[in-house]
């Protein structure tokens, strides 16, 4: 891996870009790996083009769901902080989003509505954040108390039927959720540009690309070096005067501010949100999709949520009730088989082929340890 | 006066819920290190086993026939040993991956599964995607409900209010359980082995003990204890696949308060738990109930990590070191 990167970095700003995005903390460090994703990206572009127009909706679903999946990438696989209420950061946004959009009509009013959802999102997780990672709480105690607090942002918003939870024209709605809200637009007074099917899916797809971009570059980082080191001993990492709970809280925000903009993408998507996206169930999702896909990467996420999201529907056509029993087989057969996901057991057993046939390309394919697992 | 004893009444059925729901998750966590969050579903397996005996579903076992109370007793005893036998068969097949590492290691020649014990959160995904599967299965072969069993006793009256007197009973037959269990782990050769294994596995395997024999048995008897609790609560449930997930919060909730010590964990979690829910469900409503639960938890895990068992623990030594 450190071959090719080591060249680049000479190379003028070009090099230093391909730099920053390099690293031992990523997948996908070789020439190949770029070519294959210039394909996919291509791909995407041209998907109206070659998708019928719900094949192309759905897609803006998934790909704003991608960004709840990289939340919790980066949180638990990268930081070891296993989070259930990535989920409760995407309601919180969905509702607030709602709340504004609802209340102060015209495109500025969505795009103040997506502002003020991912920074109460953002704020939402700081403030959780701080009272855990500050509060001595730690590994899995963090996971009950972010799947607790889930509950009761569910058992709340459940009981909001009446009139008093109305604020201003936007009614929370209770068990059957607040329905009418508007898409996002650009342009002051007449909306110039608004995000509703194909635009949509346009802006989700940019929005996933410069995450995954922007993420290559900040875990590739210094600091994305010092959010492994916690991950893998939180105590040395200490020792050698980092401050642990800094990073952590530090990630924990930036990792609900993500959720919140996937959250408000998705229930632009839906002009509709309800407690239901703060079910067990639906808390459980992005955990299913970062572990089958392989937490301690990027792609493995992405990968996994538009497959399993993609199999979820295409499951619920054909098998109908079963979809859950083969969702919930999967990530016991994964989390069983292949721990580190399924895109590294892949890498492992394309670079264990390379290695039989003698070959000496799939050197980058190599775990970040430096081992190759047989 | 009237409100103290509808409290002190109310207080009886909270308390039997919390520690029945908890046990059986607190004896899996603190000696195998591993998080079941199928536990609400193990609960399921219980309260759906005592409705099929009690209504005469089981083949070749006529409990339906047995006259009276001995009917339902036959049932959730029935209950009680199906779950321990399921549990028995999700250590050897997920949890401790014995099963597919037997069949692995006859045709790839090496294991494939590495044991769950002490990886908590992998654990926790596992067993997530073993509920999943759980409840749906359960939700297509069974369908959205099953009969249910009556409430055996009728009611207590007291003051100008009652109360069944098997919700009562019910604090009576926790309380039980915790001698049972603290009877279990001090004076049986299996509480010996499994105090063992918690405090030093390798030390207990060297000096003898059968560690993975001991998790075996452990799984079992949680789960055991989580069909026990699904049995109990047959007659005041309706008896549909998701019972178990409001029992899960439950549990969890008083397992992180109580901490490591099962016994005097789950007994002081449960009671302090169990006079928030009191109070607050009977001056505010159930809603607000859950609510302060919930909240109180959150303080609690704040404030005491470890939990309230570890302060016990601190009064204990505080004492040895004033002698």
């Amino acid at each position: 891996m450190g071959v090719e990167s080591d060249d680049t970095a000479t190379r003028g700003p070009l090099g230093r870009l391909a730099a920053a995005l390099h690293g031992p903390n990523t997948m996908g460090n070789s020439r190949r790996f770029w070519y294959l994703f210039g394909v996919v990206v291509l791909l995407f572009v041209f998907f109206p083009l070659y998708m019928l127009p719900s094949a192309v909706t759905n897609m803006s679903q998934y790909l704003s769901l991608v960004l709840l999946a990289l939340s919790l990438a980066v949180v638990w696989g990268y930081t070891g902080v296993l989070s259930f209420g990535q989920v409760a950061f995407f309601g919180v946004a969905g509702y607030t989003y709602g709340i504004v959009a609802i209340n102060v009509t015209g495109p500025l009013g969505t795009i103040a509505g997506l502002v003020v959802a991912v920074g109460i999102a953002a704020l939402f997780a700081a403030i959780l954040g701080y009272f855990m990672f500050y509060g001595g709480v730690s590994d899995v105690y963090v996971t009950i108390l972010t799947l607790v607090v889930v509950l009761v942002l569910k058992t709340f918003l459940d009981q909001t039927a009446g009139d008093e939870w109305t604020i201003g024209e936007a009614a929370l709605g209770g068990f059957n959720g607040m329905p009418g809200i508007p898409d996002l637009a650009l342009g002051i007074g007449e909306p110039f540009l608004v995000f509703n099917d194909t635009v949509l899916f346009y802006a989700a797809l940019l929005a996933v690309l410069v995450t995954y971009l922007g993420l290559r570059a900040l875990l590739n980082s210094d600091y994305g070096r010092v959010m492994v080191a916690v991950r893998e001993d939180e105590d040395r990492t200490e020792m050698l005067g980092y401050d642990v709970k800094r990073v952590k809280l530090t990630v924990f925000t930036f990792g609900g501010a993500l959720a919140g903009l996937s959250g408000v993408l998705y229930v632009t998507y839906f002009n509709y949100i309800s407690p239901s996206e703060l079910s067990l169930t639906a808390a459980s999702l992005p955990v299913i999709w970062v572990a089958v896909g392989g937490r301690k990467t990027l792609l493995g996420p992405i990968v996994a949520t538009i497959f399993i999201e993609r199999l979820g529907l295409f499951l619920s056509v054909n098998v109908g009730d079963w979809a859950f029993v083969i969702n919930g087989l999967l990530l016991l057969v994964i989390v069983l088989l292949l721990p580190e996901g399924l895109l590294p057991g892949l890498r492992d057993l394309v670079s264990w082929i390379g290695d039989r046939r003698g070959d000496s390309d799939t050197d980058d394919t190599t775990d970040p340890t430096g081992e190759v697992i047989e | 006066m009237a409100i103290g004893l509808d409290l002190l009444v109310q207080f009886f059925p909270n308390f039997a819920s919390i520690v029945l729901a908890a046990t059986g998750l607190a004896i899996i966590f603190g000696i195998m290190g591993v998080i079941n969050l199928a536990h609400g579903e193990f609960i399921m397996v219980g309260a759906f086993s005592t409705s099929l005996a009690y209504n005469g579903g089981i083949p070749f076992l006529p409990i339906d026939a047995l006259p009276g109370l001995s009917r339902l007793i036959g049932a959730m005893l029935f209950a009680a040993l199906v779950t321990a036998l399921f549990g028995l068969l999700v250590e050897r097949t997920i949890i401790s991956g014995a099963v597919p590492n037997w069949i692995s290691e006859r045709t790839l020649g090496r294991p494939v599964v590495t044991p769950l014990y002490d990886r908590l959160l992998d654990s926790m995904v596992a067993t997530w995607g073993l509920s999943l599967i759980m409840v749906q299965t359960f939700r297509n072969v069974f369908g959205n409900s099953l009969s249910g069993v009556p409430i055996p006793f009728g009611e207590l009256s007291y003051g100008n209010s009652s109360i069944g007197l098997y919700q009562v009973l019910l604090a009576g037959v926790a309380a039980f359980v915790l001698i049972a269990l603290y009877l279990v782990f001090v004076r049986t050769d299996y509480g010996m082995r499994a105090r063992a294994t918690i405090q030093n596995e390798s030390m207990a395997q060297s000096l003898g003990v059968n560690t993975e024999r001991t998790y075996m048995a452990t799984f079992a008897l949680g789960s055991g204890l989580a069909g026990l609790t699904g049995a109990l609560y047959t007659p005041l449930l309706s008896i549909e696949p998701g019972l178990g997930s409001v029992f899960l919060v439950d549990a969890f909730v008083a397992v992180v308060v109580g901490g490591s010590s099962v016994v005097v964990g789950t007994l002081l979690s449960g009671g302090l738990l169990g006079i928030v829910d009191t109070l607050f469900s009977n001056v505010y409503g159930t809603f607000a109930g859950r609510i302060a639960l919930l909240i109180v938890a959150i303080v609690l895990i704040r404030f005491i990590p470890q939990g309230l068992s570890s302060l016990v623990e601190r009064l204990r030594e505080r004492r040895l070191e004033v002698d």
